[in-house]
């Protein structure tokens, strides 16, 4: 078991003839990711990697090879574009890689996929991993992960990449790793993987992992603290950012005193979240807090 | 990306918002002519970036020509130090020259894009002149806000809602409705990510208008908003930033002496954390992206050397698009082209071993590390 991702997938990439839509989807397909089409408007009856049909629409590779799950590659300017095809199409999971996005884009595009079935993960994420399920949706350096019964979830790419890698060393293994994207508005938050966590039966514990700016962090607490079953190892990053400046990620800008490290630490912890110190206490965190 | 002030008047004025009347003055002899306009009871606004320029000085109501004459020379060309800025301050290129109005009551009003609800919001209070944040804390319910359908649009209902929750007199409801409506467009066709209008006043003579104006704009929509990115001030920020953004690269200055170079937003900040918990200060934020190159990695490593202040360099590195030999090559580049101070590095992920071989038969003073909680011992040695 795991969540959003796993053997059922069939997986579509948009963008799969470009510089990082080729690479990204080859690692994927590498993993044991059930690669079933690309898409590229122009380059339809094409071929990747000589197996993998590509199309011109995502509504003809769905009907044609059954999709069920998409991996968005398009430059911003095209990426809200693209994710309303896949919605329309009745792709039930959307992962947008792309960073760069208008915010304006993503307003309209979250208003849409609400009344829908989809679930968009992103935009300007690292996907979804499923160790144990063999199945890959992002960019994420796969020998890092071994299967087991943690969740990790989190706004920024090379950070869950970090909390990964030390979970790994103490052979601390992951039922699935989200991260949901460092933008101000994104399609899915903590509380909607949280969620899913939690029905998981092959999840046990999760790593949450927040930065500063804006009040995802304190509506996570809200909803740990209202009945969240399993234990949570929680971190905030930007403690030490200065108010005001936008810290490479669009969201993580300081604009109010609820935007802070320690507000969100405090909420957190108020909700019974086991807090991380530091960066460097990751896996020894977890691993003191499930007596494994 | 913010602009200043006068430029976000005229914004303003382009969709019909009043503001006060007034003019740009970049030197002193400039003044006379605009005060001969205006009469000579006037304030006087540096034009920076910065907030808090009313505290820092940067703000002055005169009452003669001598005065504004003065005061404008004192601004023009001087450096403001406001709470927001940094010891050495930022330069003021010009000052706005404006009308002083006789001031009955001041509104806040407040547009932006709101991760919560995921809309545009709009936040009002008849509590105006005084940080949102501060009538947050002292009078929470008198913050008023409408949400807005990203399809629909801002409705003129909604508006009116507002007019009358503020209190606003009969006679003004309508032209503060037109107003609201027209900062909505203003925000939808610029791609704004914040407009501010605090105070919004209205006067004795039941006139309503801007007095002050701040608009943030996203910086992810520059590329479809090419006047907007034209009225970028490069003096407003600091020239390394300007040099990372030609490069593509994310950095923001900071006043520590440990430049970091980092792959990865996230593990960035988490950097900037371990080197406060070391005990010293981040010198940088600095994200290298995931795309990069060895260019690119020697440029970032320039940019962080070109900081007097650096004393000791940390680079974390989790490869996983990022190959660390390519990085490793970026780094032994820079060194070939600026002194580079003692450099400790975690690699991890993708060749990571090649780009450690790399950097230790460089000849460079590289301390390599495996994780974290050495790095920041390194860094508490150093």
């Amino acid at each position: 078991m795991s969540i959003l991702v796993n053997k059922e997938t069939k997986l579509l990439v948009q963008g799969i003839t470009g510089r990082e839509g080729s690479f990204h989807a080859a690692r994927c397909k590498d993993y044991g990711t059930n690669l079933v089409a690309g898409v590229t408007p122009g380059k339809g009856g094409e071929l990747f990697q000589e197996s993998v049909p590509v199309f011109n629409t995502v509504e003809e590779a769905v009907k044609e090879t059954g999709a069920n799950t998409s991996l968005i590659f398009v430059p911003p300017s095209f990426a809200a574009d693209a994710i309303v095809e896949s919605v329309d199409a009745n792709i039930s999971v959307i992962a947008c890689i792309t960073e760069g996005v208008p915010v304006l884009d993503t307003v309209n595009v979250y208003k849409y996929i609400k009344e829908k079935n989809s679930v968009l993960i992103g935009p300007n994420c690292p996907g979804v991993i499923s160790p144990g399920e063999n199945c890959k949706v992002g960019i994420m350096p796969a020998n890092i992960h071994i299967p087991g019964k943690i969740g990790v979830v989190s706004r920024s790419g090379t950070l869950t990449y970090e909390a990964v890698g030390q979970l790994t060393d103490l052979g601390i293994g992951q039922s699935s790793c989200v991260g949901i994207g460092g933008d101000p508005i994104i399609g899915s938050s903590f509380v909607d993987i949280l969620k899913m966590f939690d029905e998981d039966k092959n999840t046990d514990g999760v790593v949450l992992i927040g930065e500063i700016g804006g009040t995802k962090e304190q509506e996570a607490a809200e909803f740990i603290r209202s009945g969240f079953s399993k234990p949570v190892a929680g971190l905030i990053v930007g403690q030490s950012a200065p108010p005001g400046k936008r810290m490479g990620h669009a969201g993580a800008i300081i604009t109010g005193s609820s935007a802070k490290a320690s507000e969100k630490i405090k909420s957190l912890a108020s909700a019974g979240v086991e807090i991380i110190s530091s960066t460097s206490n990751i896996g020894i965190t977890v691993k003191n807090m499930l007596n494994l | 990306m913010n602009i200043h002030e006068y430029q976000s008047k005229e914004l303003f004025k382009k969709y019909s918002i009043p503001v006060p009347e007034g003019c740009i003055a970049s030197k002193p002899e400039e003044v006379k002519d605009i005060i001969s306009k205006l009469g000579s009871n006037v304030v006087v606004k540096a034009q920076v970036h910065a907030g808090g320029r009313g505290k820092a000085g940067g703000v002055k109501v005169v009452s003669s020509l001598e005065e504004a004459i003065d005061v404008s020379s004192k601004l023009i060309n001087s450096n403001l130090v406001t709470y927001q800025t940094t010891s050495e301050g930022v330069p003021v290129k010009q000052v706005l020259i404006e009308k002083v109005s006789n001031i009955k009551t001041e509104l806040y009003l407040g547009m932006l894009v709101d991760a919560s609800s995921k809309s545009v919001v709009c936040i009002a209070s008849e509590f105006g002149g005084v940080d949102i944040e501060e009538i947050a804390r002292t009078n929470p319910d008198k913050i008023l806000s409408k949400s807005i359908h990203p399809v629909l649009g801002l409705q003129p209902y909604q508006a009116r809602q507002l007019a009358y929750g503020l209190k606003i007199p009969g006679s003004l409801v309508r032209s503060f409705s037109t107003i609201l409506l027209n900062l909505y467009n203003l925000f939808q066709e610029n791609d704004c990510s914040m407009i501010e209008i605090n105070p919004l006043v209205i006067t004795e003579e039941e006139e309503i208008f801007a007095l002050d104006a701040k608009i943030n704009f996203d910086e992810d929509a520059l590329f479809r908003q090419k006047n907007i990115y034209g009225m970028r001030d490069p003096f407003q920020e600091d020239s390394r930033e300007i040099k990372a953004r030609e490069a593509d690269l994310s950095y923001v200055k900071l006043d520590g002496n440990v430049g970091c170079l980092v792959n990865g937003a996230g593990l960035a900040m988490a950097t900037m954390d371990v080197i406060s918990e070391s005990g010293s200060k981040p010198a940088n934020f600095l994200d290298v992206g995931g795309g990069a190159d060895e260019n690119k990695v020697s440029e970032a490593m320039q940019i962080i050397c070109s900081d007097s202040e650096v004393e000791h360099i940390f680079v974390n590195l989790f490869g996983g698009i990022l190959r660390c030999d390519v990085a490793a090559r970026g780094i032994v580049m820079a060194s070939q082209k600026v002194e580079m101070p003692p450099v400790v590095v975690r690699m991890l992920g993708t060749n990571a071993d090649e780009g450690r071989d790399i950097l230790l038969k460089s000849g460079l003073k590289v301390k390599l590390v495996n994780n974290l909680a050495d790095a920041a011992n390194e860094l508490k040695l150093s």
